[in-house]
């Protein structure tokens, strides 16, 4: 784990991803000690020595880079993990379905009560009755972009809808400074989807063939598929437009300005539409240490630690109660905590079938090779 | 009556043969086991092959699904096809390149011989995560090799080198060289020069006497080097992710897609299974062209 404030959450270089799938699972004998499944670089590290502190439980942390990854070991079984993060859909859902998760008992997480309610009624659309999990941070997908390059090359383009990004003649005209496309199908299809006005969760072959037409339509402007190190792109100047997460285009703004190069990166949730999610805390069903799983997630949900793991992250987390100890830019920032107009725009998705997610996958491949 | 042991060949013979069983039968098994099963949501993440019904009698429920679609769809089929060519190009750019490599070292002076196979193998002391990682900044936009063009004059944007087919075999033939060299070199030096002596003798100009003497005696050198890049180069996963192109389909990332994206552990099994098939046959080949050799 960095220190670095570095909230790049999901770098999918699936290779690596392989790789750590083979290593023999963190060792379960240990009872005392808490096993964390995280994404990477996503809390502050000060709150974790706080938690061994506290508690006398030390942690061992260990970090994925993709859903894909942490999926393939919780469904192996016998992870060895007590707490683990997944986004709510499609993992999270499918996780329940699948019989991985325990149901949290509320008596030993008092703190559950400083949740938002609002934001805890939305996660019920992936987990009814929110009982395996609570909401750890969340944020949208959109789009970031350097404001003087666009400017330059595009001064009419909308730069607050997914045309900027989705529309051919005007990624042609932006190709020169650079436009990343995330390399993660369950996050850009439902976008597109969204773009085009239909169904954010449809399966139909019709949909999906639109939805192919508009990407390949852009494929020939697409500098490079991302994997990891948009942040980079971006702060650097290489890249000027990216379709990313909220929390990575704030890094990127915030370490543009660090560098003083004159590179104004922004970040915009489209106005058509742009996905909400949400990353929840669980506790895996054949945890080793369920009590101090419970432990954890109390201990996470209170105000001043929230306020540090958001302060660290650039993500906004789910406890009201921590916003007056949250830094102002972050807080009086739309894309880190979005106004309720913002909110009456933004869309959840649902897992779709395994035949309807192959179609998926081919969709994306031919996509990326551009064929 | 005595107790009758078994001989010292058997036991010497059951060694490799229990190794076999143990870590490629028993996984093969397994590997198989889960292909012919149906993709399910839980944990694991498919329906077990073997189920005892109430009446406690045993059912096998196995799904030829899985290889069906394998070998209907063209898209496991192209990405066979691909991996394969890869691989072959790749091995047969080994070859072009370590041949003159491994014929030096076996021509080279005694007391310099270990010296330069050392270096073959140097590269092995760093991990080759690190190495292909060493290509990327090589072969990146504002790499060494676009900054030195540049610099030079030669180039005035930088070119694309990284995420191409040429970042994919450059990656493969570095990283798969010494396994062409050694083998090469283990025939080479065997390989007694007074042959072309009496070639030359004869009146064989140097070109002819290489194609007639060394290079069929070297044969199999050649096709064990061939073999030893071609296997792994089929299967490959890290190079292509890392340094080929979003184009670059190949069998190692399909794979991947089915196992992780799909979560279709059976598919992936499938997959798995059909590319063991696909490399016995030309290790069978492989023995084979040996036997025939060392009669």
């Amino acid at each position: 784990m960095t220190p670095a404030p570095t909230a790049r959450r999901r770098c999918l270089l699936g290779g690596l991803a392989a790789v750590l799938l083979t290593l023999p699972p963190l060792a379960a004998a240990q009872a005392q000690a808490l096993n964390v499944f995280n994404w990477n670089d996503y809390i502050d590290p000060a709150v974790v020595e706080r938690f061994t502190r506290e508690t006398g439980i030390a942690v061992r942390y260990d970090v994925f880079d993709s859903l894909e990854t942490l999926e393939a070991k919780l469904l192996a079984g016998r992870s060895g993990y007590d707490i683990v993060v997944p986004t709510n859909e499609p993992s999270f859902s499918r996780l329940i379905a699948a019989g991985a998760l325990q149901p949290i008992d509320r008596a030993q997480v008092p703190n559950w009560a400083n949740l938002d309610p609002v934001l805890m009624k939305q996660l019920e659309t992936s987990d009814p009755g929110n009982r395996h999990g609570a909401i750890y941070l969340w944020g949208t997908i959109g789009l970031a972009y350097n404001v003087g390059r666009v400017r330059e090359l595009a001064p009419d383009a909308p730069t607050d809808s997914w045309r900027l990004l989705f529309d051919p003649t005007l990624a042609r005209r932006l190709a020169p400074c650079g436009i990343v496309m995330m390399d993660s199908q369950i996050d850009v299809i439902p976008s597109v989807l969204r773009y085009l006005g239909l169904n954010v969760n449809s399966t139909a072959e019709a949909d999906l063939r639109r939805v192919e037409q508009t990407l390949m339509g852009i494929r020939p402007h697409i500098r490079t598929f991302a994997s990891g190190g948009v942040i980079e792109l971006l702060a650097s100047g290489q890249a000027c437009l990216a379709f990313t997460y909220s929390g990575d285009a704030i890094q990127a703004a915030d370490r543009a300005r660090e560098a003083g190069r004159g590179v104004d990166i922004r970040y915009v949730a489209p106005k058509e539409g742009a996905q909400l999610w949400f990353d929840v805390l669980a506790i895996p069903r054949d945890a080793p240490n369920p009590n101090a799983a419970h432990r954890f997630i109390n201990f996470l949900l209170q105000p001043d630690v929230m306020a540090a793991i958001t302060n660290t992250v650039h993500y906004p987390n789910a406890v009201p109660a921590s916003k007056p100890m949250v830094e102002e830019a972050i807080k009086n920032d739309r894309n880190v905590y979005p106004t309720e107009e913002d909110f009456a725009r933004f869309f959840t998705v649902t897992a779709v079938p395994q035949a309807a997610e192959r179609a998926r996958s081919r969709l994306w491949a031919r996509f990326k090779a551009g064929r | 009556m005595r107790l009758r042991l078994p001989s010292g060949r058997t036991l010497v013979l059951a060694l490799p043969f229990l190794w076999l069983s143990l870590f490629f039968l028993a996984p093969f098994l397994i590997v198989a086991k889960i292909a012919l099963s149906e993709a399910a949501l839980g944990i694991p993440p498919y329906a077990p092959v073997l189920r005892w019904t109430d009446e406690g009698v045993l059912t096998v429920v196995l799904n030829l699904g899985n290889l069906a679609t394998l070998f209907s769809d063209p898209f496991y089929f192209d990405a066979y096809l691909r991996s394969l060519r890869v691989a072959a190009i790749s091995g047969l750019l080994c070859l072009v390149i370590g041949y003159p490599m491994a014929y030096a070292i076996a021509r080279a002076p005694e007391h310099r011989r270990n010296l330069l196979l050392m270096l073959v193998v140097l590269p092995f002391w760093t991990s080759f995560l690190l190495r292909v990682m060493a290509w990327i900044g090589l072969l990146a936009d504002n790499g060494v090799i676009n900054n030195l063009l540049l610099a030079a004059g030669v180039i005035s944007q930088p070119i694309q080198l990284l995420y191409t087919d040429f970042a994919l075999y450059a990656g493969i033939v570095y990283c798969y060289l010494p396994f062409m060299v050694l083998p090469l070199y283990a025939t080479l030096s065997k390989f007694d020069p007074v042959l072309i002596e009496a070639a030359a003798d004869l009146g064989a100009r140097p070109w002819r006497a290489f194609l007639t003497i060394t290079l069929p005696l070297s044969l199999p050198g050649i096709i064990a080097g061939f073999m030893l890049v071609f296997i792994p180069a089929v299967g490959e996963f890290v190079i292509p992710e890392l340094l080929g192109g979003p184009g670059a389909q190949l069998i190692g990332r399909v794979l991947w897609m089915e196992f992780f994206t799909n979560r279709d552990w059976p598919m992936a099994a499938a997959l798995a299974m059909v590319l063991l098939l696909l490399l016995v046959i030309p290790i069978a080949w492989f023995q084979h062209m040996q036997g025939r050799a060392s009669r």
